[in-house]
């Protein structure tokens, strides 16, 4: 082989403002081959790829996005660690990517980069949109002033790649500025304007669609209607649009598992084949279509450029809970499934509301609860009208969603102003031009999404359903009533003594257990444990005359129930949570906080709850 | 001049012909020019950073339908801040 394959590849920093352009040139470079991970100690995503430069092998990286090189914050400095080299090697070289309709601002970024002494080129991105707004620069004069190769690109379309290859391909030999701009602010700018004076010979005028666009969609009335359609729209999607795909699946798995028992018969192997792996992978499978959707709809716009304003819109309200607007899409497809709307909040830009918002997620009450509200409420509370169609039972739901969300802006609130103190970061938001994104690269993102959650997430949720299957069946036992012979049986039962103060016996701590795997695993398993096949009526009768044998009063009574309803609304009970969690953190450190948290919130809530109710039943 | 976030002055407040103004004052469609940064030189500097350096004009373009961020366009880009930002930017209007 020749020499350029043993020597070590070149290695390329992608450096710029977001909205740069920057990820598509890497992707237009890369070929979308990139490698996902986590910088070390922080939630930043890293991105790297291989490509070929010139008959050199290169490795490009894709630095976050930033104004500036000062950092504020942890994240922020992950760029000046990548540049100083203790995160892999440093760079041989740096491409500053700028948008050529905002070179203004830009150049201030450049003047940065410039003073570090790496050999550094710029890259124009967008100069197609540039000619179409009336704006000219001239790329030689451009380079005789700043001293270092320029190119124009239109890295979507491939224009000007050719040649951009060829200059990246020789760092050594790209040209240095003749002298380095000025450190201070001031000086900066005043560097910056001469360097525009004598390059640039009409600046872009404004992007016509942008202007009436905003004119509709940031309209102090429209803006807000159109706001709040979009966000009908994000939860139709995950609450109802997933729903049949999500069925599709279910059915499958259930053949499936079907399938299993029958060839491998239904001892151990069709048991752990059907219950145990199939219904593990099914549990990870089963997310698919809400976080495809969820994520087309959300590239989609955030390439567009309205999820920057619907942030503006809703900010307002966010910034009272020390969130900001990009939160709310996060919370509010939380109230489907947490998995989702954990995810979703890759794009908020600040690194502390991102980890707010994830850790106060699991508070929406999400679309596995419902089962088990609608197993309690139908049992046990009765279908009394209240007003109009509206009946007790409904308002008792009602009731369950809003303490739930309740809770999750007080959390937020007490976060922001206790443990994740902000080192006060200012806020600002760039509201890009309106754009097309391409479509391959969207088919990308939504593809990474997904991918990302399979290899990262679905593998612990796979093992996390394996060992539940195990503490459910082993030991062995047959015929009804086993389940309570089996290590989970015998872990509720020792729980108990923990459990009798929120008014719980062992049956319900099975189900616990169980539940997290997913929570309305306690309906099918308090099945199990009733034996009955049927979980509506069948289940609902046998808890209704569930008695306990020492007592000889019912298991259920209503404060018991008001107990576990408040337990549910709290508690977090799902291990696919808390693997998104680990995914998107970093580590195991906020999920294990998260979730003792909410236990704590859980347990307490549910003694208060079994106290009062207890106490008003003597009353009554 | 105090490190502590700015409290918003009193609606009051005299202002001479020609005295600094805060950005966040100025209605939508005014246009001005940056004076000075006040306040936290962290926070100084990533304003400055983001193009708001003495000198620079901007154009306030709308506020938020709820009253608060505030659109700005300086540099050939718009950008949102909060009234708690905005306010720490002293402007002359043009």
């Amino acid at each position: 082989m020749t020499d350029a394959v043993l020597a070590p590849p070149l290695r390329l920093g992608l450096l710029g403002s977001p909205n740069s352009g920057k990820t598509t040139l890497f992707n237009a470079l890369t070929g979308l081959r990139a490698r996902v991970g986590n910088y070390p100690g922080v939630t930043v995503e890293r991105r790297e790829g291989e490509t070929w430069l010139d008959g050199r092998r290169a490795a490009l990286i894709d630095l976050p996005g930033t104004y500036s090189l000062t950092p504020l914050s942890p994240d922020e400095e992950v760029v000046g660690r990548v540049l100083r080299g203790e995160v892999g090697r440093a760079p041989d070289a740096l491409v500053v990517v700028a948008d050529a309709c905002s070179l203004d601002r830009s150049l201030l970024l450049l003047a940065q980069v410039l003073r570090r002494g790496v050999p550094t080129c710029l890259v124009l991105t967008m100069i197609d949109e540039l000619g179409a707004r009336g704006g000219r620069v001239d790329v030689e004069r451009l380079e005789r002033a700043l001293g270092i190769p320029v190119r124009g690109v239109v890295g979507h379309r491939g224009v000007g790649l050719r040649e951009l290859r060829a200059l990246l391909g020789h760092p050594e030999s790209w040209s240095r500025p003749h002298l380095v701009p000025p450190a201070s602010a001031r000086e900066r700018a005043g560097w910056a304007a001469s360097i525009l004076e004598s390059a640039v010979s009409a600046r872009a005028g404004a992007h016509r669609p942008t202007e009436l666009l905003d004119r509709v969609l940031l309209h102090p009335l429209a803006g807000l209607a159109v706001f709040a359609l979009v966000m009908v729209i994000f939860f139709q999607l995950v609450f109802a649009w997933a729903q049949p795909a999500m069925e599709w699946i279910d059915a499958g798995v259930g053949g499936a598992a079907r399938l299993a028992r029958r060839t491998l018969g239904t001892g151990l192997a069709g048991d752990f084949a059907a219950d145990g792996l199939i219904a593990g992978v099914g549990a990870v499978v089963v997310f698919l279509p809400q976080i495809g959707l969820l994520f087309g709809l959300l590239h989609l716009l955030e390439g567009v450029g309205y999820m920057a304003r619907a942030a503006f819109v809703i900010d307002r309200v966010m910034g009272r809970l020390g969130l900001e607007g990009r939160s709310f899409v996060a919370l509010l497809s939380s109230y489907a499934c947490a998995v989702p709307g954990i995810m979703a909040t890759r794009t908020i830009a600040s690194p502390r509301s991102r980890l707010v918002t994830i850790l106060v997620a699991p508070l929406m009450t999400c679309s596995a609860r419902l089962p088990v509200y609608t197993l309690l409420i139908g049992a046990f509370v009765p279908a009394l009208p209240v007003w109009g169609p509206l009946g007790l039972q409904g308002l008792v739901l009602l009731a369950l969603y809003l303490v739930g969300s309740l809770a999750a802006l007080l959390v937020a609130g007490v976060l922001r102003r206790g443990v994740l103190r902000s080192e006060s970061l200012p806020f600002y938001m760039e509201l890009p031009p309106y754009r097309v994104p391409p479509a391959r690269l969207w088919l990308a993102q939504v593809w990474g999404s997904l991918w990302a959650f399979l290899r990262r997430a679905g593998t612990i949720i796979l093992a996390t359903a394996v060992v539940l299957w195990v503490l459910l069946t082993f030991p062995r036992a047959e015929g009804p009533g086993a389940i309570g012979q089996s290590l989970a049986g015998r872990l509720g039962h020792a729980m108990e003594p923990l459990l009798a103060p929120l008014g719980f016996d062992w049956k319900i701590g099975v189900g616990l257990v169980a539940s997290l795997a997913a929570r309305e695993m306690i309906v099918s398993t308090l099945a199990q444990v009733y034996a009955v096949s049927d979980e509506g009526t069948d289940l609902r009768e046998a808890v209704r005359r569930d008695v306990d044998p020492r007592s000889g009063r019912p298991v259920f009574t209503p404060a018991t129930v008001a107990s576990l309803l408040a337990f549910f609304v709290f508690a977090l009970q799902c291990m696919s949570t808390l693997a998104v969690m680990r995914r998107e953190t970093n580590s195991w450190r906020w999920p294990a906080f998260a979730f003792a948290y909410l236990l704590g919130l859980a347990y307490g809530a549910s003694f208060v709850t079994y106290r009062v109710a207890l106490a008003l039943g003597s009353a009554v | 001049m105090p490190a502590e976030p700015l409290p918003l002055p009193p609606e009051e407040t005299p202002v001479a012909p020609g005295a600094p103004l805060r950005l966040s004052e100025l209605p939508p469609g005014a246009r001005a020019r940056i004076a000075e940064i006040e306040g936290d030189a962290c926070l100084a500097e990533r304003l400055l950073d983001l193009g708001f350096v003495p000198g620079t004009p901007v154009r306030v373009v709308r506020r938020a339908p709820l009253g608060d961020p505030t659109e700005y366009e300086l540099r050939g880009y718009r950008v949102c801040l909060r009234r708690s930002e905005g306010a720490r930017i002293r402007v002359r209007r043009a």
